[in-house]
């Protein structure tokens, strides 16, 4: 069962030995073949890159050398760029671009020996929650075929649920990450915005988008944050913040003792399933066993983190995908004029989700509704932000659900975006504070379905969140429970 | 009626940094393949971030401070979108709210020269609205049914020069114009060669009943290549809606273009809706902070300008206009004209001095270079150094040479790089003026030209010119002229009896 293997297993395994990357790759690759035609995780498999860079990984362990990601296959959302193989989008305006570089976080994972599987599916330019906006058609949910992964980052979701890869990099700019990690009982982090270089991620809004991992367990997401992080010369908004300590937080004792969770009452809103409710009380209340301080706050504008960032995300995304006119690479439907070439190409390109987001985020930027739009939903962003500045000099992580609902069917949604958007109002407020927040596995609902409980940390403050994190998943087990998949097969 | 015509100047000046304003690719692109200047920034490629190139910043900032503008303490970028094959990202990185600089102001010195030189000039001050930071766009170039891109001009570092519409001729236009080229190239910021499109200005301008005080119709004029060309399209433009506004026509409002050929403006695009641009602070660049020190440390590499140093050489030296203008012509220039002064032995009479530099500079300097084809600009690369001139001209003024000598010995100078008094003893250069000596040549002369001497005596001043050359052949150019003058006055008058 080498596909079940989360990373820090994969290299314990790898380092004595009882395994080749080789032997692993090919593991992941016929599971990939034999399970991703009903799940449709990878839009790219590229196993022959895949082979080849895992024998070069079996050729570095040989010559004694061992860092966390040596040989271990992991597999890459579609909006980051990998050289020699397509980087999507998710969209058919970039079904056939190849990019000349890599991603600054793909680079650092290639430098550090990690085996790239391929690139996974996500809704278009990442705008979504639900992976159904994918040129590529949707990713299922492993715990139930009918339903949707979550998104945008559902792709990545299902690949690590389903065992198709170690762990996936996946971005989260109003919960892409978290959100999916939920919805398909992984763990999924959204770093501190600025900590991971988003050189090479292709934008959404850019004053919003992280690059993050899902995985296995707490331990991978660690180490996949310390592997990508850090100042990048390529990124003028990334920083250096100290560098995560894995070993400490594998080092954890289960005791919270001195722990002081915030748990905000706006989290918890009429019209919530009950059984998510449910399972985030009681994943507190388990917080609370282990020596938590459990401690009632308010973030008293929760409530407008929805409007202000279908301003801002929109508004941001109508300038960074202006670029794809169809004049420098990608699709370009030849027309008689330029004008036309430009709405062919966009209007054929591009899907409905993007394409309304970007007459949302036009519309915002007009002269006459910038500042009614704009600058104030950015005012209210800097509400936001303080309600979480606050918070967090009386707490230490703040406690609160991922999701309002447990996966929804393909299709549900689809007609109704508002019904859509509202998939991410527990994720949002912390994605406009620029804090970082990860999803845990806590739970299921009366089907079986999965449920996260979302930990909100300060700026910079993942090392933290990550140890009380880890806390909770080592007296759990609801992260180490696997969709059976028989419908799959 | 009498029209009065408003005119308004935006340009922009490329940069001269070695990389570009966003990315690390070379910016010193001219005369390069096509895309062969670029990177995945420049070229706009998913997921590429600009990174701001510091030195295009401080280079903005001096242009700014020698346009006496104020420089903004915090600042930041700006997305300004549109949609055009040159631009790769759709939106042009700029800055709108809050430029690098603003309230400016600059003083020119107007001068009709269209029929030769005038002494006499207007000194206007024309106030400087902006000047912000952007990036240059791509060129595109058409060739039958296709157009073909190319990214190399992509990012450069380009600043945007806007200012009031204080000017009122096509001459303080032209004023203005080089007076900004002059100042970007004194600040070594920019070459400012417009035929190269290192600086290009669009003019907009308007008329007006003289006296009143509302604007008229505005236009836009385009495609501007030279100094030249601008000055003569304004002036065009003025007398075409003269004669439009006087026969009772309405001017359109339109963007032009000057047709080189034709020497006339030509109608590019009709009146548009205004463009919406959504400007939007970009997200992917950190605010500016400019700190005290670090704009004191720009200030300082500021040097003192052209029309400065032609005020100071006029009131410290009591140069003439025509002379200061032609010193402080290139920056190179007036300096080593300053250095030669600074090693003058006899700074009691600078004046004199300076005058006497002035006109060696003038005439044999720049008469070599061109000789020699060296730019103007190379003049500290050239082997006769500015002590070396100063030496000369006072070997002149001691009558250790005369005024012919040194301009071989200058030459020479010039050719071999060595010091005019070596080259005096070495080939024994000194000139003559022993009167014993000098009296005796003189003699010579008279004796054998009783004709010319005659004709002297007659009135006819011509001839002496002669028996002068007659002396100076004897002595092989070397005798003192002054002396030789005064000694073969006297010869002559002698013979009268």
């Amino acid at each position: 069962m080498l596909h079940t293997l989360t990373v820090h297993a994969a290299r314990d395994l790898l380092r004595r030995r009882a395994c080749s990357s080789v032997e692993l790759t090919q593991a992941f690759l016929e599971r990939i073949t034999a399970l991703n035609p009903a799940l449709n995780a990878y839009i790219t498999i590229t196993p022959e890159e895949a082979l080849q860079m895992a024998r070069e990984a079996d050729a570095r362990i040989a010559a004694g050398e061992d860092t966390p990601l040596l040989g271990v296959p992991i597999a890459i959302k579609d909006v980051l760029s990998t050289r020699g193989v397509r980087t999507t989008a998710g969209s058919r305006i970039l079904a056939n671009y190849v990019p000349t570089w890599d991603a600054t976080a793909v680079a650092k994972l290639r430098a550090l020996g990690a085996v790239f599987l391929g690139k996974l599916n996500c809704d278009e330019f990442a705008m979504g929650s639900s992976t159904e906006h994918s040129a590529f058609g949707p990713t299922r949910n492993p715990w139930d075929l009918s339903r949707v992964p979550g998104g945008s980052s559902g792709g990545s979701s299902a690949a690590v649920a389903a065992d198709l890869c170690c762990a996936a990099l996946g971005t989260d700019t109003g919960g892409s990450i978290r959100q999916p990690a939920a919805l398909c009982n992984v763990t999924g982090l959204k770093n501190t915005y600025g900590r991971v270089s988003r050189y090479g991620l292709i934008a959404f809004a850019s004053s919003l988008d992280t690059v993050g991992a899902l995985t296995k367990d707490v331990l991978d997401a660690a180490i996949m944050l310390r592997a990508m992080e850090g100042a990048d010369p390529f990124d003028s908004t990334s920083v250096d913040a100290t560098p995560i300590d894995v070993d400490a937080i594998a080092a954890t004792e289960p005791r919270l003792h001195g722990v002081r969770v915030g748990v905000p009452e706006e989290y918890f809103v009429e019209g919530m399933q009950p059984a998510v409710e449910r399972a985030v009380r009681d994943a507190i209340a388990h917080l609370a066993d282990l020596g938590a301080h459990l401690v009632p706050i308010h973030l008293p504008h929760t409530h407008l983190g929805l409007p202000v960032y279908y301003i801002i995300a929109p508004a941001e995304a109508s300038a960074n995908l202006a670029r794809f006119d169809g004049v420098k690479y990608g699709l370009r439907i030849p027309s008689a004029d330029l004008i036309s070439m430009y709405r062919e190409t966009r209007g054929q390109g591009f899907g409905s989700e993007v394409k309304r987001r970007i007459m949302l985020g036009t519309y915002a930027l007009s002269a006459g509704y910038y500042d009614a739009y704009y600058i104030r939903a950015q005012k209210v962003r800097t509400l936001i932000k303080r309600d979480f500045e606050q918070a967090f000099e009386r707490v230490d992580v703040i406690a609160a659900p991922v999701s309002p609902t447990t996966a929804f069917r393909i299709g549900e949604r689809t007609d109704d975006p508002w019904q859509m958007y509202l998939a991410d109002i527990f994720t949002l407020p912390a994605s406009l504070a620029g804090v970082c927040a990860i999803s845990v596995p806590c739970g299921f609902d009366e089907q079986g379905l999965p449920i996260g409980l979302q930990l909100i940390g300060p700026a910079f403050g993942e090392q933290r969140l990550l140890s009380v994190a880890h806390a909770y998943q080592r007296t759990t087990d609801f992260h180490q429970k696997k969709p059976s998949l028989d419908q799959a097969l | 009626m009498e029209y009065e015509v408003v005119i308004g100047l935006e340009t922009h000046i490329e940069l001269d940094t070695a990389s570009k304003m966003f990315c690390r690719c070379s910016a010193q692109f001219f005369g390069a393949e096509p895309n062969t200047h670029v990177c995945p920034v420049c070229l706009g490629m998913p997921g590429a971030l600009p990174v701001i190139n510091k030195r295009a910043v401080e280079y903005a900032m001096m242009v700014g401070l020698a346009l006496n503008c104020k420089i903004a303490r915090y600042t930041f970028w700006e997305r300004k979108s549109y949609w055009y094959p040159d631009l790769p990202k759709g939106y042009q990185i700029s800055q709108y709210q809050y430029p690098l600089c603003y309230d400016g102001w600059i003083e020119v010195d107007v001068r009709d020269v269209t029929s030769g030189w005038q002494e006499h000039a207007e000194r206007r001050r024309i106030r400087i609205r902006r000047a912000h930071l952007e990036e240059d766009t791509g060129k595109l170039t058409h060739a039958g049914n296709y157009s073909f891109v190319d990214y190399n001009r992509s990012g450069v570092p380009l600043l945007e020069i806007v200012t009031e519409p204080d000017i009122r001729s096509a001459d303080e236009a032209y004023a203005y114009l080089s007076a900004l080229q002059q100042i970007v190239r004194y600040l070594g910021v920019s070459s400012g060669d417009m035929e190269k499109g290192a600086m290009r200005c669009e003019p907009n301008l308007s008329l007006r009943p003289k006296g009143s005080d509302t604007f008229g119709v505005k236009v836009e004029i385009k495609n501007l290549n030279s100094l030249r060309a601008v000055r003569d399209a304004i002036a065009y433009e003025i007398e075409r809606q003269t004669r439009i506004l006087r026969a009772g026509g309405q001017i359109q409002q339109v963007t032009l273009g000057w047709d080189e050929a034709r020497r006339m403006t030509v109608v590019q695009r009709e009146k548009e809706s205004a463009h919406d641009y959504r400007y939007f602070p970009e997200p992917d660049l950190p605010p500016l902070h400019i700190s005290e020190e670090w704009l004191e440390a720009v200030r300082a590499r500021i040097p003192e300008l052209a029309l400065a140093r032609q005020d100071r050489y006029r009131r410290e030296y009591g140069l003439s206009a025509y002379d200061a203008v032609q010193l402080t012509a290139e920056r190179a220039i007036a300096d080593w004209f300053e250095e030669a002064l600074r090693t003058s032995s006899a700074p009691h009479s600078l004046p004199a001095r300076a005058k006497a530099v002035a006109n060696w500079i003038q005439t044999e300097l720049f008469r070599l270079m061109r000789v020699h084809n060296v730019p103007l600009d190379n003049v500290w690369h050239i082997k006769v150094k500015p002590a070396q001139l100063m030496q000369l001209i006072e070997l002149v003024e001691q009558g250790t040479i005369n005024l012919n000598t040194a301009k071989q010995v200058f030459e020479e100078v010039f050719q071999t790089g060595e010091d005019p008094r070596a080259i005096v003893e070495a080939k024994g250069l000194a000139q003559i003026s022993d009167v014993p000596t000098l009296r005796r040549v003189v003699e010579e002369v008279v004796s054998a030209h009783p004709q010319q001497v005659q004709q002297v005596l007659n009135g006819q001043e011509k001839v002496f010119g002669f028996l002068m050359g007659q002396v100076m052949k004897a002595t092989r150019g070397k005798a003192n002229a002054q002396l030789v003058n005064q000694l073969l006055r006297e010869a002559i008058e002698a013979s009268r009896t």
